[in-house]
């Protein structure tokens, strides 16, 4: 019983981390129906530059939030300068574009940092929090992390003005251009936001695979696989949807196939998902009129 | 006669395709100019030309002030609020939220929340359905929620695409009634595009009327109302 519950726990753990993955591929997908395969090494990026700060001697949750801000405006400046030319472009270019994202992001950070994996530091002790060798204070603050940045984001789409038209945009660009909402910002808006959520997946998950170039990698698959069981339409989905990648991989990682098996399980979450249900758990299946 | 709105030259094409020849038009400051035609004539591509919604060319003037080359959301900004053809919901959003959508361009916050209560004066069956998703409204009241969020802008011209499209013909009397109330109380000048002709010509002082894509006639609705042969040729009534 202990085991299983020590596996759930891990598994909410890094179900956390998936989810806000998840959720930075989805704020960039309900608005401009693109996935953005370079969530992942953005991430990483921002992690880098977190690491960065924290050598030249900066407090932890300082260089969290520069790395967070900073991670904002590379978002909002990939927009602009690289995807906004793109807009008419056919969607296997913009594709290229992510993949050209990807690998830049990722050799950028290898020429800095090098290859050579880094310790990053947690702001959370490791220590157990009942004493009973169950639950850690590291994961218990992964967790809340994931739950206050999904509460915010909740706070801003709903009741602010801003977010209510960054919905408006990504629903009916026409008809909010006509509400004077400017469409074109409020993508740029979106990927920031995305970019920033991702930094902070980067940054809880750090300190649990160590730091390097690669780190993002497996866990991008495991965030496309959490947004795709949630419905990749819904940011509350893919939260939930990354909650249930983690905990079943987990599961299923150790009671039944194996760890070294377990991001193959990914991949059968996806094409399963894609095979039975695309809209996915929480996902509404949109029609179109042709 | 005070202009609020002329255009001249105004043309607009939808990839090669040409949708518009040199159109002239002059919007009386608090009158109501109906554009009218067949199917395919014109009369959405010039609101959408208006807002810079196509590719255009020609000159917009509104307020002696050129804005041929603004873009959409600051026309929006100046006072022109589109109610768009297919009526634009934000399925989505509640019925509150497709209004209150407006509050991001208005510095006047109080006088928006007031906006906002003389829209379910004006159309009480939003105010009924405030918190319902706006996909689930009926055509009729999807439409009224176009009408309300443009006039959440606090428009001084309002350009209405069809308003009557597809709805029972209560429900279009009811809006029409509005329209003159809005006209009337608020002195919004508009310029409405229908093929409903005989409420078009009813609630306007000026027609234009629309052949592919060049205006054919136009003056006084009570002439054009009178023309038998125009209306036969053209109204088809």
């Amino acid at each position: 019983m202990d085991f299983f519950i020590q596996q759930l726990v891990a598994g909410l753990t890094s179900g956390a981390i998936y989810a806000c993955v998840a959720l930075g591929l989805v704020m960039i997908f309900v608005s401009t129906d693109h996935i953005n395969f370079a969530q992942g090494e953005m991430a990483m990026f921002a992690t880098y530059l977190a690491w960065a700060m924290i050598n030249a001697g900066l407090p932890y949750w300082m260089a969290f939030i520069a790395s967070v801000f900073l991670a904002f405006l590379g978002g909002l400046v990939i927009q602009r300068f690289i995807l906004k030319p793109l807009e008419a472009a056919p969607v296997l270019s913009l594709v290229v574009c992510f993949i050209a994202l990807l690998s830049f992001f990722n050799a950028l950070a290898g020429m800095i940092w090098s290859y050579t994996i880094k310790q990053f530091p947690s702001p959370f002790p490791p220590r157990d929090i009942f004493g009973n060798g169950l639950v850690s204070v590291q994961q218990i603050g992964v967790v809340g992390v994931t739950l206050i940045m999904l509460g915010i984001l909740t706070v801003f789409f709903r009741y602010t003005t801003l977010g209510l038209a960054m919905r408006a945009a990504a629903q009916n660009a026409d008809s909010a251009r006509l509400m004077g909402v400017r469409v074109s910002w409020m993508l740029a808006l979106g990927w920031g936001m995305a970019a920033a959520i991702g930094a902070v997946a980067g940054m809880l998950v750090a300190p649990i695979v160590f730091l390097d170039p690669n780190m993002m990698t497996g866990i991008l698959v495991y965030g496309f696989a959490g947004a795709l069981v949630g419905g990749i339409s819904n940011p509350l989905g893919a939260v939930a949807g990354g909650f249930i990648v983690g905990v079943l991989e987990n599961l299923v990682g150790s009671y039944v196939i194996g760890n070294e098996l377990k991001l193959t399980f990914a991949l059968v979450i996806v094409v399963g998902v894609l095979l039975l249900r695309p809209a996915g758990l929480f996902g509404r299946i949109i029609v179109r009129r042709v | 006669m005070v202009a609020i709105l002329a255009v001249k030259g105004l043309s607009a094409w939808y990839g090669p395709i040409r949708a518009l020849y040199d159109v002239d038009l002059t919007i009386e400051q608090g009158g109501v100019t109906a554009l009218l035609g067949a199917n395919g004539a014109g009369k959405t591509t010039t609101l959408r030309a208006i807002c810079n919604m196509v590719r255009r060319a020609g000159i917009t003037v509104m307020d002696g002030k050129d804005i041929s080359r603004a873009a959409t959301e600051d026309i929006v900004r100046l006072g022109i609020g589109q109610v768009p053809e297919g009526r634009g919901t934000f399925t989505g959003l509640t019925v509150e939220e497709n209004l209150r959508l407006a509050f991001h361009i208005r510095k006047d916050r109080v006088a928006a929340m007031r906006d906002m209560d003389h829209v379910f004066d004006l159309f009480p069956r939003l105010k009924e359905r405030i918190h319902q998703q706006a996909g689930t409204l009926s055509g009729g009241e999807q439409q009224m929620l176009a009408v309300g969020r443009a006039l959440m802008l606090a428009p001084r011209l309002m350009l209405l695409d069809e308003p009557s499209f597809g709805l029972a013909p209560l429900v279009v009397q009811e809006i029409f009634r509005v329209l003159r109330r809005i006209n009337q109380e608020q002195k919004v000048s508009m310029l409405i595009v229908e093929q409903n002709a005989a409420m078009a010509l009813d609630l306007a002082d000026h027609v234009y009327l629309l052949e592919t894509g060049r205006v054919v006639t136009q003056g006084k609705s009570e002439i054009v109302r009178n023309n038998e042969t125009l209306r036969k040729a053209y109204l088809g009534y």
